[in-house]
């Protein structure tokens, strides 16, 4: 909503300067977008009177004229312009002008001839983006007046971004009685007073849709110069309003929606058959719109029809068979109220938007459109004379929006607001604001205005009296809550605890998008189907994860590309994983990892990160959860990892995650080194572990044992383990191995593993002989399980 | 012999200093001692000597001799400590490191500045007693829209660019929906924050398709605007940790919330003098809030009457922006380490 400060003043006029009006607007909930000038700065531009025109003696396309400034002797100024002629007012900047852009008039000589200013178009004045040819003004502006004084120039554009809930704002009316109730003064409404009909002529209305449109109000206007123009004036309103001034029927339209909010349209008579139908479309009726389109119409969709065809899209716009044209004579004006839940969303459907249906479908004052329709008829006659019919007025009155009684309870206000407001500020507030009021025991039974369709509830009206009180004057208060607290359980999973280690040790934290192209996504995930958007913004962007690996080896990429050649990134989020008709969307902890295992530094081998670096922080986080006991790593086959190095974590015989090197299949597919990590933890799997249970400390001694064995190459360590700890029994307090080897010494396919046992009994110091015993059995558990021998 | 034998001992004596003073290494100074002290030694040889003097003599002399003796020994053992210190001093000059160089081992890395500041939203809020609650993000039409008093082609439905599956589900426009679920099954009172992703069909300079909220609530039998505003000026003040922070409630439309507002802060940058980082006005708008909406609390049968409630909600995005000064919001999804980096 865009209008001129000049023209809302008229309706209503606080003490305030046009800043503080604006900051008042914008505090209230009318948020003002920008405050502009109704024209930019220029001087020295005074109306002139073209008193004759002459060809330019060596220019063909030049005129020398003769123009009175208004100082008594005609000056001189050479025009290029093809309109000029003589008896015209125009404006003149005037030698020592300065015009818009900072351009100064001087005296000029142009191809001899001297020029004493200049005559303006309207562009040059930065009154329109582009001019035909000099700004022609009316007969009667007065010769030698500044223009800009005798224009109101010095004027502002304000413009409005208004919520969705105050169509009522959205005219001058409308915002000029929330002006009046702000500073409590008075609205000054022009007076609309009805034009009698001078003839009879009039057409019959039908609401065959009355639901959708339960008023509809036409008025014959016959005799009409269609091509009269515009005044000054109003063009100026409508152009300060952002509107573009086109002909003399559709400003009026224009300008009394401006004026008062009630959208209306002018039909060329005769192009009618029949009567005024409002109906629902046939399906497939075609209707070619005044932007030059066709739309194909749904039966969802209200028109106003003569007997024979649509003529227009109901509240959206007219149609291009039935628009005013220059030689029209007859007009029919209409002045309608429709449902806005018949409306909404139907001029999006059809990818139209016009102010019609903005209004419509926020809702438009149904009491008012009688009064709109005097107000065009009045303008239109002055403007471009004719004869007026009779208002011909059609109701489904059962159909229209009922008067609300809404209860307003005196104890409720503060209840919401928490601020105890008097009985007559509640009155004076409602009062201005147009609601009627009956007082009751508890308060009061309250009426809002027709035009206030976000008035409906006890709340709404609460929400007025705090927005006309003032935000800023309700107080801060800190109340105590009955809610009680409630604190994660110690033993669930604290995402934050494993941000926290993975950022401790060396890893950064990536946000990646949700969504992820589709190739890349198939590339790392090919086993399942994503859940595709139907609007995606980019087919880059187009279907939703099923894995964290995606995004993050993307990003991975684009890092590598920027010279970074040590990253290790991880996410935190949900991927989105389609099971039949089901979705799961499930928080994922993941990372990709390329690079030396340690930062570029003075004193550190390096070496690039492997398959154990990330193996060693996916098994701190799972520490950290308290679940690594209870988590196995097992190898599995993944169409993202190599086949060598992919292991699955299980817990409880359920997939935890995965871990491995990148398949460098998809490294040679993305472009990255084969040396690329990852792995990826469903967090809703890490807790509920136990909580820790604290055991005696031993008194006495630990002993430890090396022992080197060699088993087949393809003996996991998992296997030893589990042997090792079987057999050893409760006195192996730990288990280390400390070193794997293959190679000279060892025969091939065999490899050597170097365990050290460390024993301990609760109870007493072991002798060599319980020592011994213990080996003895872990050595025949191992021979007998893993096929392992003590390496000689 | 006597007047003879002095001289003798304290030509001795003088020798033996000087060849202690001038012994520069242990080595050096073991020889000198065992030159003069050991068994073999010549004031050694001299005690020996006495059983040549006369009689009356000899305790005269061997109290010289002895006193001589103690006197080189203290001296051989002040030049021990001597060298010795000197020694202790050029080895431990040459174990000397350059205690600027960088340390070993891993480096930290860094948290994304979106998480770090959800992190600290989360903690101020828990502070104040409200609980963590999260919500899916594929949402359905129900809980992002229709419960949250958004019925079908309501015009704040065009304000959210919804990004749409083909069923008619939906990636969630804002946080809301996760007050509806959260009252859905649970009885009141409660107080609930909502972090999380949220997705709009939007990108241009200062619009990324996907972003982060923080949604709050409460539901009580007392919930006042006034209280509100209570909680949010304890929020923003100490989330910019400025106990003076200017805030401004403006009247706003949220269909959700009733009455509504948008609260702006005095600009963090330049105190509300005007600059390019609130385009002039002194003022930042930080957060939408209200009072729960009736029907909302109806949708979820939670009677109104008897519970009120206010709702709140921040775009993470623009208060870490404001908190660390960064211009351009495409930032945070590229995951850039040179970006990363700054916020370790």
């Amino acid at each position: 909503m865009r209008f001129s400060e000049a023209w809302l003043r008229e309706w209503v006029d606080p003490p305030l300067d046009t800043q503080a009006l604006a900051d008042q607007l914008s505090l209230s909930g009318l948020e003002v977008d920008a405050v502009e000038p109704a024209a930019p700065a220029f001087t020295g531009v005074v109306v002139g009177h073209v008193q004759a025109v002459a060809p330019h003696p060596d220019a063909e396309k030049l005129r020398v004229c003769q123009v009175d400034t208004g100082d008594g002797e005609p000056v001189g100024i050479v025009c290029g312009a093809a309109n000029v002629a003589a008896g015209q007012r125009v404006p003149v900047a005037t030698v020592g002008a300065r015009l818009p852009g900072d351009f100064k008039i001087k005296r000029a000589k142009l191809r001899g001839v001297e020029s004493h200013g200049m005559i303006c178009s309207a562009a040059e004045l930065g009154l329109a983006e582009s001019a035909d040819g000099i700004m022609v003004l009316p007969g009667d502006a007065p010769v030698g007046e500044d223009l800009r004084a005798w224009m109101a120039l010095d004027d502002h554009c304000i413009e409005l971004d208004l919520t969705p809930d105050r169509a009522d704002c959205l005219s001058v009316a409308g915002v000029a009685r929330d002006v009046g109730v702000l500073n409590r003064v008075d609205v000054r409404a022009p007076s609309i007073s009805p034009v009698p009909p001078a003839i009879e002529a009039a057409l019959p209305v039908e609401l065959a849709a009355p639901a959708a449109c339960p008023r509809y109000l036409c008025r014959v206007v016959r005799g009409v110069d269609a091509s009269a123009p515009t005044p000054l004036w109003m063009q100026e309103r409508l152009r300060r309003s952002g509107v573009r001034p086109l002909s003399i029927a559709v400003d009026v339209t224009n300008y009394v929606l401006l004026e008062l909010g009630q959208p209306m349209h002018a039909f060329d008579l005769a192009r009618i058959d029949g009567g005024i139908q409002v109906r629902m479309a046939q399906e497939g009726e075609a209707l070619s719109l005044l932007n030059g389109e066709t739309a194909t119409l749904r039966v969802d969709t209200l028109v106003i029809a003569d007997a024979k065809k649509a003529l227009a899209l109901a509240g959206v716009m007219g149609g291009a068979d039935s628009a005013v044209g220059s030689d029209t004579r007859d007009i029919l004006l209409e002045s309608a109220f429709f449902a806005p839940a018949a409306v909404a969303g139907k001029a999006r459907s059809y990818g139209l938007h016009t102010d019609s249906s903005h209004r419509f479908e926020r809702g438009v004052d149904p009491t008012g459109c009688a009064g709109a329709m005097e107000r065009a008829t009045a303008l239109l006659l002055a403007v471009a004379g004719g004869e007026p019919g009779p208002v011909v007025e059609a109701a489904a009155e059962d159909q229209l929006p009922a008067p609300r009684q809404i209860q307003l309870r005196r104890r409720r206000i503060g209840q919401v607001l928490g601020l105890g407001l008097e009985d007559a500020a509640v009155e004076d507030i409602l009062d201005r604001l147009g609601v009627a009021l009956t007082a009751t025991e508890d308060g009061w039974r309250a009426t809002p205005p027709a035009g206030r369709f976000d008035l409906q509830l006890e709340v709404d009206l609460i929400a007025e009296l705090g927005r006309v009180h003032g935000y800023d004057r309700i107080p801060v208060t800190h109340a105590r809550s009955a809610a009680t607290t409630r604190a994660p359980l110690e033993m669930a999973y604290d995402a934050a605890r494993s941000r926290r280690l993975l950022l401790d040790r060396g890893w950064f934290e990536a946000v990646t998008y949700s969504f992820v192209s589709p190739e890349l996504q198939r590339l790392v995930d090919p086993q399942v189907e994503p859940l595709a958007l139907a609007n995606p913004l980019s087919a880059e962007l187009s279907v939703m994860r099923t894995s964290l690996w995606p995004g993050l080896l993307h990003a991975l990429r684009q890092n590598l590309a920027r010279q970074q050649s040590r990253v290790r990134l991880f996410e935190a989020g949900l991927r989105f994983r389609p099971d039949g008709d089901a979705l799961h969307q499930e928080p994922m902890l993941a990372g990709v990892a390329v690079g030396p295992v340690l930062p570029e530094q003075w004193s550190a081998s390096t070496r690039d990160t492997d398959f154990f670096d990330v193996k060693a922080d996916v098994e701190a986080l799972l520490r950290a959860a308290g679940c690594a006991d209870a988590v196995s790593c097992l190898p599995a086959v993944h169409p993202a990892l190599h086949p060598g190095q992919c292991a699955r974590l299980e817990r409880d015989g359920a997939s935890v995650g995965w871990l491995g090197a990148i398949h460098p299949s998809l490294a040679a597919a993305l472009d990255l080194p084969v040396t690329v990590q990852l792995f990826e933890l469903a967090t809703d799997t890490l807790g509920g572990a136990p909580r820790p249970a604290f055991t005696a400390l031993s008194k006495f001694p630990s002993i430890r044992r090396d022992l080197a064995i060699v088993v087949d190459a393809g003996v996991p360590f998992e296997a030893v383990r589990a042997t090792v700890r079987a057999a050893a029994g409760d006195l192996l307090r730990d288990l280390v191995l400390f070193d794997v080897y293959v190679g000279e010494k060892i025969d091939s396919g065999r490899k050597s593993m170097a365990l050290g046992l460390i024993l301990q009994d609760v109870s007493q110091t072991l002798t060599d002989d319980d020592v011994a015993a213990v080996v003895d059995r872990v050595l025949a558990a191992l021979r007998r399980d893993a096929g392992a021998e003590l390496r000689a | 012999m006597s007047d003879g034998n002095a001289p003798d001992l304290d030509a001795l004596k003088g020798s033996a200093l000087k060849a202690i003073a001038g012994a520069d290494d242990l080595a050096a100074l073991d020889r000198v001692r065992v030159d003069y002290l050991g068994k073999s030694g010549r004031l050694t040889a001299q005690l020996k000597a006495l059983g040549t003097l006369p009689k009356d003599e000899r305790p005269a002399a061997g109290q010289a001799i002895n006193r001589a003796k103690s006197e080189l020994q203290a001296a051989v053992d002040v030049r021990k400590a001597d060298l010795e210190r000197v020694a202790l001093e050029a080895r431990l000059a040459t174990e000397r490191v350059d205690v600027t160089l960088p340390g070993r081992g891993q480096q930290i890395g860094a948290a994304h500045p979106v998480t770090r500041t959800l992190e600290r939203i989360e903690q101020l809020f828990a502070n104040a007693g409200f609980g963590v609650e999260e919500g899916p993000e594929v949402e359905d039409d129900y809980h992002n829209f229709e419960a949250l008093n958004i019925p079908a082609h309501h015009p704040a439905r065009a304000m959210h660019d919804t990004f749409y599956f083909p069923d008619g589900r939906l990636l969630r426009t804002h946080t809301s929906p996760v007050q509806i679920r959260v009252m859905e099954h649970r009885q009141p009172p409660f107080r609930v924050i909502a972090p999380g992703r949220v997705y709009r069909c939007d990108s241009d300079l200062t619009h990324t398709p996907m972003f982060h909220q923080v949604e709050g609530f409460l539901v009580d039998e007392q919930a006042t605007f006034a209280d509100l505003k209570g909680v949010l000026y304890d929020f923003l003040r100490n989330f910019f940790e400025d106990e003076a922070l200017k805030l401004r409630f403006r009247p706003s439309y949220f269909p959700f919330t009733e009455p509504s507002a948008e609260v702006d802060v005095q600009c963090v940058k330049c105190g509300g003098a005007g600059c390019r980082v609130c385009k002039q006005s002194g003022w930042l708008e930080v957060l939408g809030c209200g009072m729960i909406h009736p029907a909302v609390l109806g949708h979820v049968g939670i009677d109104a009457e008897r519970w009120l409630g206010y709702a709140f909600g921040m775009g993470v995005e623009r208060l870490a922006m404001l908190r660390y000064g960064i211009d351009d919001i495409r930032l945070y999804f590229e995951n850039d380490l040179r970006f990363l980096r700054q916020f370790a």
